[in-house]
């Protein structure tokens, strides 16, 4: 398989770097679109991305109807690609990026050099690790991520702690709890530096999650300990700085793209996204490679991702058949205020408009109540009433802001906010 | 080295032999394994005793990985000798060994016309150290060869053959040729106490005692302690000085290519923008003396001002991601010089206080200690064709495994380490014992993402294999 693929002499339509739910949904569009080849390239053993490490519900209602689990999940879709005729292939790995759609890639058979018509780029998101949160303190085993602690116990059925403290409140934080549930550790705490909890909770999960207390206005200030994790310094609502014993930390959260290939390679890095600079069809600075999924910025649902997946492989294909509009001349949209998180897309194509994304998606840094306002040459062009907290969803109808302004750049920033 | 007795001396078991050894090394930093090269190579038997799971695991853990070719050397002293001498042979054995070596070269930028008023000092004192190809550029030279630098440097001092190396992967192979040519290595294997009975040594180890002609202590961080607990006499003490690190993504790679100094000052080399062989781009280290031997710990307040240093520098390093943060340890002395002491009467010689250009000055010293050792009146005939092994290819312009067919899988994905890596990391003498001598022999988990991908997958690989396991199967409570 692993040969055959990459030297077969057809030539590929589209090379999909990362087979998760984004990618796979985009494979198998284009191939119902009549797309020729397309092939999914993956690193992991198996494709199907995050979700196969995620082993709980609910993944699916969307695609498949159904309330699955994480791994399910990820198999159907698997599944649904390969039945569609959609090449995957495992343990092969996109090394870089180049102009024109020329990719390198490694798999165990060795390095090769391949070239599609179209790449759509869906690498995913991932949480930030310890050293990038410049975390204090000593720098021992017993710090992870979530999804190495997921991997760890749902994957290959290993714990590396027993009585942590989970950092953050994001939904993610409680598949963390419900992970540690499963491989019987206990966490001793949680906590969050905001004033609440980040996510809204389920009220079903609310029980289970009372077993954990939730320190919120709590900061981790250090981590303590010779070897491994011995305790973790926070500093809570008073400023008092106190200890919490433990034997590890599970950072969760703060997600950021996996947009190594962008940032290293040819295509523009958004600095506010963290993820390539894409217009509303999610095409980047290199028009023939296409963004997609979580990629394009932090961070969404796997069902979500997904859609998303879909709607980038319907355009790629019609990209292929009759040429999307050029991108030459687009608006820029941006965010320098520092309530506003990103705003993606970060171009919109005018000559037509209304395809592609529909909508301009953002979040803010802080709980806000105020207007979010849009600015051009120095005047206000939109302004809407805004109530948000972090990583809710926002968003803005590209319709909205195109029909009143025709060029040069689109400012997004928070008027009147009380935080 | 036959890989059964490895296996059995990597097990914290008593050590087997009664054997007479020429020389003893205490500690296996980058000096220790220097050192047990030079000597294996002259004839010597020897043996390296080492109390940490794995090598590298004090001073020589964490550092700038700068290969210096001595033009900022105290005039005249030991130390000058020794790097000029390191770099020489370091040239000489690099293609043999594979050694990573990447010759940019650095500058030494002035900031401020005081600055300025400091740099013919340099170059005059670089010409004297033998180094003659130091020069002046002017701002604009400078700009043109490092557009991405701040225009507020005002000018500098281009040192064209100051280099970066792979801080690890050279002394392994160090140690590696000792093994390979007869040396053996004890590992979790602390030397606690000795005797000298006017012909030799017998040092008491956690292990088992073990016996010696002569005695070399490279304990680093503890050359003080194991001086005055084992011969009995300590003419120095270590006062540890923690030097903290910011790495960059590997996207800041190319936004700088020399190694950028400041102008020193008499406390500290300062502040250095740097590039690594892994292909990434790093700002530090800090001076911080402390009393903790042990205590690499990172602080975010100096992090912080470590970012902001690299960005006033190089203002292209607004908003670039960080990858990983380190701190390592100098095992400095009240004194500047290296303190490195032939005591005669009882065969044993301290190499200690190689505080801040160990990695460069290594193999220097390494000649220079064995040059103190045939004072003694120790002869042996030098090994006429010594084994050559290779080192572990990681640095980002060797051929990497992942390139060639037949490495398994890509184990973690951000430094692209194989399966094949870290099966060979994890086997043979040297093998693996911890997760940071895993990270030392393979890059594993060192690159962007920390592990996020590839923790799982390593604990799996790992399972059984350390000492301070990553993780236990969820089956036993
Ligand atoms: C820890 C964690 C937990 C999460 N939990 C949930 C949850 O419970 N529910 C939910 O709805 N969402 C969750 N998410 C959000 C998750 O991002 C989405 O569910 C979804 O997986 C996004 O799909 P994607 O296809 O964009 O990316 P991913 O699922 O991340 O897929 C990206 C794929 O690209 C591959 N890849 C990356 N780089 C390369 C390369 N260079 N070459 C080849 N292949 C490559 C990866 O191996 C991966 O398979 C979670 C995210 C994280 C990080
Ligand atoms: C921040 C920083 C930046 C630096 N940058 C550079 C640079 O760019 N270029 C350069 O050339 N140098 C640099 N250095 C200096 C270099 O790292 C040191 O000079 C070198 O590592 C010292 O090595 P060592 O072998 O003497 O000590 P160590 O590495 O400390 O080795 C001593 C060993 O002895 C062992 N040991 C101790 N006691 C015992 C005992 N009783 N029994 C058995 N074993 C024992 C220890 O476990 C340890 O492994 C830097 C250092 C730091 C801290």
């Amino acid at each position: 398989m692993i040969d055959r693929a990459l030297d077969s002499p057809l030539p590929i339509d589209v090379a999909i770097i990362g087979g998760g739910p984004a990618g796979l949904a985009a494979a198998v569009e284009l191939k119902s679109r009549g797309v020729k080849r397309v092939l999914v390239l993956e690193r992991e053993e198996q494709a199907g991305g995050i979700p196969r490490h995620c082993n709980h519900p609910p993944f699916g209602m969307r695609e498949f109807r159904r309330v699955l689990t994480g791994p399910k999940y990820a198999a159907r879709l698997v599944a649904r690609a390969q039945k569609a005729g959609v090449e995957i292939q495992t343990l092969t790995t996109v090394t870089d990026v180049y102009p024109g759609g020329e990719l390198a890639v490694a798999s165990p058979a060795g390095t090769h050099l391949i070239s599609a018509r179209r790449v759509i780029y869906a690498t995913g998101v991932r949480e930030a690790p310890r050293s990038a949160r410049l975390i204090s303190g000593a720098r021992v085993q017993g710090v992870v991520n979530t999804g190495a602690l997921q991997s760890m116990v749902y994957l290959k059925g290993r714990r590396p702690f027993s009585r942590p403290v989970i950092v953050g409140s994001e939904l993610v934080a409680f598949s963390a709890l419900m992970t540690c549930r499963h491989a019987g550790i206990r966490p001793v705490a949680m906590i969050e530096a905001g004033p609440s909890a980040t996510a809204r909770w389920p009220s079903s999960l609310l029980p289970r999650l009372r077993q954990v207390q939730l320190h919120t206005a709590t900061r981790l200030v250090a981590i303590k300990g010779a070897r491994s994790v011995e305790a973790a310094v926070v500093s809570g609502p008073d400023g008092q700085e106190r200890e919490i014993a433990c034997d590890g930390v599970i950072l969760t959260g703060e997600f950021t793209p996996e947009a190594a290939l962008a940032r290293c390679g040819h295509l523009d890095v958004d600095p506010a996204t963290c993820g390539p600079v894409v217009d509303q069809w999610g095409r980047c600075s290199d028009p023939v490679y296409f963004a997609t999924g979580n990629l394009l910025r932090p961070v969404e649902t796997a069902g979500r991702s997904w859609a998303e997946g879909r709607k980038t492989g319907e355009w790629v294909a019609r990209d292929l058949a009759d040429g999307l509009p050029q991108p030459a001349g687009s608006l820029r949209i941006t965010t320098r205020d520092p309530l506003l998180k990103y705003a993606m897309p970060q171009r919109i194509c005018k000559s037509q408009p209304a395809g592609g994304m529909g909508e301009i998606q953002m979040r803010v840094t802080a709980r806000v109540s105020g207007n979010l306002v849009a600015r051009s040459e120095n005047a206000t062009v939109w302004r809407q009433a805004l109530n948000s907290r972090p990583e809710r969803r926002i968003e803005v109808a590209i319709a909205d802001i195109v029909s009143r302004v025709s060029e040069g750049t689109v400012e997004f920033s928070i008027e009147e906010a009380a935080t | 080295m036959p890989d059964a007795q490895s296996k059995s001396q990597a097990e914290n078991s008593q050590i087997p032999s009664r054997d007479l050894f020429d020389v003893v090394v205490i500690g296996a930093g980058v000096v220790g394994c220097a050192i047990a090269r030079r000597f294996t190579l002259e004839g010597a038997k020897v043996a390296v005793v080492e109390k940490a799971t794995d090598i590298l695991d004090g001073a020589s853990k964490a550092n700038s990985a700068i290969l210096h070719t001595g033009f900022d050397a105290p005039k005249g002293s030991l130390e000058l000798e020794c790097i000029r001498a390191g770099f020489h042979e370091y040239q000489e054995i690099r293609g043999e060994l594979g050694l990573a070596q990447e010759k940019n070269g650095a500058f030494v930028v002035a900031w401020s016309p005081e600055e300025m008023g400091k740099l013919d000092g340099i170059v005059a004192q670089a010409h004297e150290n033998g180094v003659e190809d130091v020069h002046l550029v002017d701002a604009k030279t400078l700009q043109s060869a490092e557009p991405n630098l701040s225009t507020q440097a005002l000018g500098a001092v281009r040192v064209p053959q100051e280099s970066i190396i792979d801080p690890w992967s050279s002394p392994y192979v160090y140690l590696r040729q000792a093994l390979d040519n007869g040396a053996k290595v004890y590992l979790s294997c602390a030397v606690t106490r000795g005797e000298f009975d006017g012909e030799s040594w017998r040092l008491e180890t956690s292990r088992g005692d073990l016996r010696a002609r002569t005695v070399v202590n490279c304990a680093g961080l503890y050359g003080d302690t194991v001086d005055s607990e084992v011969l009995g006499d300590a003419q120095f003490a270590i006062a540890p000085r923690k030097g903290q690190f910011v790495v960059f993504d590997k996207a800041a790679h190319d936004l700088v290519k020399s190694v950028i100094l400041p102008v020193p000052t008499e406390v500290t080399k300062g502040v250095v923008v740097f590039r690594t062989v892994f292909g990434n781009l790093a700002v530090g280290p800090t001076a911080e003396e402390q009393d903790s031997r042990t205590d690499t710990s990172t602080d975010q307040d100096t992090l912080k001002a470590l970012i902001a240093e690299g960005i006033a520098k190089v203002p292209a390093l607004a908003g670039m991601p960080v990858t990983a943060t380190y701190a390592g340890l100098r095992p400095a002395t009240d004194r500047k010089e290296y303190r490195i002491f032939p005591n005669l009467e009882k065969n044993w010689i301290t190499v200690g206080g190689i505080r801040s250009t160990g990695l460069s000055a290594s193999l220097g010293i390494a000649r220079h200690v064995y040059r103190l050792y045939e004072g003694f009146g120790r002869r042996h005939d030098a090994l006429e064709a010594p084994e050559v092994p290779k080192a572990a290819a990681l640095a980002h312009l060797l051929p990497r495994d992942w390139m060639s067919a037949g490495h398994g899988e890509i184990v973690c994905h951000c430094e692209l380490v194989t399966r094949r890596e870290i099966e060979r990391a994890l086997s043979g003498p040297l093998a693996a014992r911890s997760m940071g001598g895993l990270k030392r022999q393979t890059r594993a988990t060192m690159g962007r993402c920390q592990g996020f991908y590839c923790s799982a997958r390593l604990a799996e690989l790992t399972a059984e294999k350390f000492e301070q396991p990553v993780s236990e199967g969820i089956g036993h409570d």
